[in-house]
């Protein structure tokens, strides 16, 4: 069968720099960071006290009181992002076929805010007084059914789940599901919202995080060879994927074309990737060869970049290798830098960022990248401050913890 | 004691169903005027539960249909206690 080619026509995001295009880009160009001490928990019994929050969501802007009973922070997220999307794309819901259009979205975690409320009425209470909401409140799949339940959609819907690839999955197999004709539109993406008591607990417990308590801002160093960790972060973006006939036949403007989508697996450690990075090469090579790219046509990559010291040199090395020496003329940056790691929604707000980088023709920086780890290849990482180039095709990696890899990439809609 | 036990219905209905406590009579009904469906129903039993510290058998419960019913039922409770 004919693929069909795939279009971006709708963005919308929440992020620690703000929950607008018109927020959050300049912020992210700029290298404004969004890290900062946690204020919604009493963090002085943790090792970490830093994290980027989310601090403009009001959710009585989007939901009655009623409402927000039945939706954790990061349903509330996935739903609000969804509709700026939709809005952003022009589609109107009462002109489409409902059964064509799907939601696809990846969150990593699920509902940890409404995991540890119940479990603390479980613990005080017990068993009897825990509330009949919580699994329909915690499960990972409650964002693309609130989603699809308020929009009224029929089409294919479901989470994916890869941890801080979660996004990059789900979006890509949305861009499988309508390049096969399953669907003519599909809202993908994630969200995410683990900055609690738990969820904080267990990722300073793997030693994963940053504990540059003192200086929030440069906590998150990606390739820096004094990184010491990641910063957790919380927010959600969310794509509107369409067919480009479909589109084009309702006169939307198109932000960008979905080409290319690589998945592969590390199946060598639970947190640490493989030390070759061999599955990072296959993702970005696998997303090549489906969008029937070359490495030397590849002018951006957003990485993963997460500022862990076991993480950043394996996906340098990576890009070393699949690149050769193209891989010292194109540009890679790490957003995480700037916005923290929005663990399973980080593949979408950074597919959002890559599509406004090549509207700008802008390449985003790793900010505090003060002394480049010399096991990072010596790449142009794009150290503190923004570079102007044209940008036509860029790559947004995606890594998560159980060895998970996605790639996608994006182009620059030329007709 | 009834007046408080009334203001803490009251002002749980409220809070749960997202509504005005002046909007809320003894003959508001939880289905036809606050539009509840079970899952409501479920969780405005237990926080009663919680407020009251009494447990609803899931018969009783289903008996309740209006916030005057729901109050009678505690007072009831606890003046056998």
């Amino acid at each position: 069968m004919n693929l069909r080619r795939v279009v971006v026509t709708g963005l919308g995001v929440i992020s620690p720099v703000g929950s607008s295009r018109e927020a959050a880009w300049p912020a992210i160009r700029e290298g404004r960071s969004g890290v900062g001490r946690i204020t919604s928990f009493d963090t002085s019994a943790f090792d970490v006290h830093i994290a980027a929050e989310v601090r403009d969501f009001d959710p009585l802007a989007h939901f009655t009181k009623r409402e927000l009973g039945r939706l954790d922070r990061f349903v509330q997220f996935a739903v609000a992002t969804a509709q700026t999307a939709v809005a952003e794309s022009g589609l109107d819901l009462d002109r489409v076929d409902h059964e064509r259009v799907g939601v696809m979205l990846g969150t990593g975690i699920g509902g940890l805010h409404e995991i540890e409320e119940q479990h603390g009425r479980l613990l005080k209470s017990g068993p009897g007084r825990t509330s009949p909401l919580m699994i329909p409140k915690l499960m990972t799949n409650a964002a693309p059914g609130q989603v699809a339940m308020r929009m009224g959609l029929y089409g294919p819907s479901m989470s994916v789940s890869s941890a801080c690839a979660s996004a990059s999955h789900a979006i890509g197999e949305a861009m499988s599901c309508v390049r096969h004709g399953r669907a003519d539109v599909v809202i993908s993406g994630g969200a995410e919202a683990a900055v609690t008591p738990m969820g904080l607990s267990g990722f300073q417990q793997s030693k994963a995080l940053s504990t540059r308590n003192d200086d929030p801002q440069a906590a998150s160093r990606p390739f820096d060879v004094n990184r010491d960790g990641f910063v957790m972060a919380e927010g959600a973006a969310c794509l509107v994927l369409e067919s480009l006939e479909h589109a084009r036949a309702r006169g939307a403007h198109i932000l960008a074309e979905l080409s290319g989508y690589g998945a592969s697996t590390d199946a060598y450690h639970v947190t640490l990737p493989d030390p070759e990075g061999r599955g990072a090469v296959r993702a970005m090579r696998n997303a090549l060869a489906d969008a029937g790219l070359h490495p030397e046509d590849v002018d951006y990559i957003n990485a993963h970049g997460t500022s862990t010291p076991a993480g950043d040199d394996v996906e340098a090395k990576a890009i070393c290798a699949l690149f050769g020496s193209h891989a010292y003329k194109l540009a890679v940056s790490s957003s995480k830098s700037v916005v923290g790691h929005l663990l399973g929604a980080s593949g979408a707000l950074e597919s959002a960022i890559c599509i406004w980088a090549m509207q700008d023709g802008v390449c985003p920086p790793t900010i505090n990248l003060d002394d480049p780890d010399p096991e990072c290849c010596g790449l142009n990482f794009v150290p503190k401050t923004p570079q102007e180039r044209p940008l036509s095709v860029v790559l947004n990696n995606s890594f998560g913890f159980g060895g998970h890899n996605a790639s996608l990439l994006f182009r620059k809609f030329d007709g | 004691m009834s007046e408080s036990v009334k203001e803490k219905v009251v002002s749980l209905v409220a809070e749960r169903m997202g509504v005005e406590p002046d909007q809320i009579t003894s003959e508001t009904h939880f289905v036809n005027d606050l539009q509840s469906d079970s899952l409501d129903m479920a969780e405005l039993v237990i926080d009663l539960e919680e407020a009251f510290d009494l447990s609803i058998s899931d018969e009783d419960a289903q008996a309740i249909e209006t916030v005057g019913q729901a109050i009678a039922y505690i007072e009831k409770s606890q003046s056998s206690q």
